[in-house]
């Protein structure tokens, strides 16, 4: 006990074992994944709360610069929704999000932080399903991965 | 004693390049001694701590500091340099960033000294000796300064007045800024980058550019680039897109891609995720249309695999100061 339980400001030697609750930052596109959320949302199907949501115009125009703020900033994982291929609102922001995804995630593996912790997906307006399947997936991968603490 | 402002130049981690563009200013260096007491270098004059140690606080009218914090010496001096310092200038990519001896910072001190001293092919040290801060011999003790857990800039450390970047600095910008210090004329902010332009090196670089779609990248040694063209088009990771301008672009015209010593361009805190943006918007990995989401990325990370090294690539001189700053668990 450690690092996580500094966070959460547990007793080390308390018997209480505190449940690890990932804090995750998500990238949506505003028109697909958002909606997806919200249609989520609008069918009242549960899913777990642990995501803070960004909403932005574009995954394209995500910074890469935001996710490394979003880490370095206390986030245990961050998401990424986009619009899936051909779908894109501006013809091909999703694919430029997925290029700068997977060099990112390269950069992050050698900084050590494993890419699972910022995961990139693609989720529309209709996949309310999916987008509860996705961050459910994701709540857990992180939550097994445990707290993501950046030195400083 | 000589009336004029005192100038000190002091190196910690780094590797002398900075003094050496320094006297690149050639016969100016005359100008230079004219207007300034210059009188605390260890790499070109033999004054002692001691001597810094006896100035009253502020006794030094400036400090050019170079090389990064690596070491519980290189903080020391950092402190004492300010305290006797009213103008505290990092000096070079070292002092501002990181630069080369930040790429530590991928590695755990154990893992560095590992390689340094035990792994490496050409070492014979079968006693397995590395450097210790305290170290025992017949006659006594001897001690070392302590490595730190990482590397650190200067500002990390101390407060600093002004950056001045660059691998080493451009000779032409470092007496660009001793005449504006001699001019007289009001100082910058503190807190700025002086010695160097807001944009990036592409703003300077007399290449041609054009389209920019990159479908596979090169290393330097296995193409001859076409004379006049962009780098960047010919698939070379040139990182002067990302880099900030101010040294001439003098690499790019020798036909070597930047590497990136000049730092983040103005308003970026981040030169790797700068180079990440902008390398998603010209990769080109063909027609995607009615390709599947698994194919689009199996194509892309077919690309991606031509570049060996992200982080010591994208992040050459400038990890320790970036987001992240290196390895999280070392």
């Amino acid at each position: 006990m450690n690092a996580h339980a500094e966070r959460l400001n547990v007793d080390p030697d308390s018997s209480i074992v505190a449940q690890f609750e990932p804090r995750i930052i998500g990238f949506l596109c505003n028109w697909c994944s958002y909606a997806g959320a919200d249609k989520a949302g609008a069918a009242q199907t549960p899913y777990p709360p642990n995501v803070n949501i960004v909403r932005i115009m574009c995954t394209g125009r995500i910074d890469p610069e935001f996710i490394l703020k979003a880490f370095a900033g206390g986030a245990d994982g961050v998401i990424v929704l986009a619009c899936h291929p051909g779908d894109c609102h501006y013809k091909e922001g999703n694919l430029r999000a997925a290029q700068r995804h997977a060099m990112l995630a390269r950069i992050l593996e050698q900084m050590g932080i494993v890419r699972e912790r910022c995961r990139f997906d693609y989720v529309s307006a209709g996949e309310g399903e999916k987008y509860v399947q996705v961050i459910t997936e994701m709540v857990e991968t992180v939550t097994n991965l445990g707290p993501l603490s950046i030195p400083r | 004693m000589s009336d004029k402002p005192k100038l000190a130049m002091y190196w910690a981690a780094s590797c002398g390049g900075c003094e050496i563009a320094l006297v690149n200013i050639h016969e100016k260096i005359l100008d230079l001694d004219a207007a300034f007491d210059f009188m605390f270098c260890p790499c070109l004059l033999d004054t002692k701590k001691s001597a810094i140690e006896a100035l009253p606080d502020k006794g030094i009218a400036i400090t050019l500091f170079n090389g990064a914090i690596r070491t519980t010496e290189n903080e020391e001096m950092a402190h004492l340099l300010r305290k006797k310092s009213r103008v505290l200038i990092a000096f070079g990519s070292c002092a501002s960033e990181g630069c080369i001896p930040g790429l530590d910072n991928l590695s755990s001190r154990h893992e560095l000294l590992r390689t340094v001293y035990l792994d490496n092919a050409t070492i014979d040290n079968p006693q397995e000796i590395v450097p210790s801060p305290s170290n025992a011999v017949p006659e006594g003790t001897l001690t070392l300064p302590a490595m730190g857990d990482r590397v650190r800039t200067l500002s990390q450390v101390t407060e600093v007045d002004y950056y001045i970047p660059g691998c080493p600095p451009e000779s032409h910008q470092i007496w660009a800024v001793v005449e504006a210090v001699l001019s007289g004329a009001p100082l910058p902010p503190p807190g700025s980058v002086i010695g160097a332009g807001r944009l990036s090196v592409c703003d300077e670089c007399a290449r041609v550019k054009e389209d920019k779609r990159i479908e596979r990248f090169h290393r330097n040694w296995e193409i001859t680039p076409v004379a006049e063209r962009c780098l960047l088009e010919q698939g070379l990771l040139c990182m002067g897109i990302a880099t900030r301008d101010g040294c001439g672009a003098p690499c790019p015209q020798a036909n070597m891609p930047c590497s990136g010593c000049y730092g983040p361009p103005e308003g970026t805190s981040d030169q790797g995720a700068r180079m990440v943006a902008a390398l998603g918007s010209i990769l080109a990995i063909g027609d995607c249309k009615g390709k599947s989401e698994a194919e689009i990325a199996a194509r892309v990370e077919a690309l991606l695999d031509s570049v060996p090294d992200y982080a010591g690539s994208f992040y050459k001189y400038s990890l320790p100061g970036s987001i992240i700053g290196g390895r999280v668990s070392r």
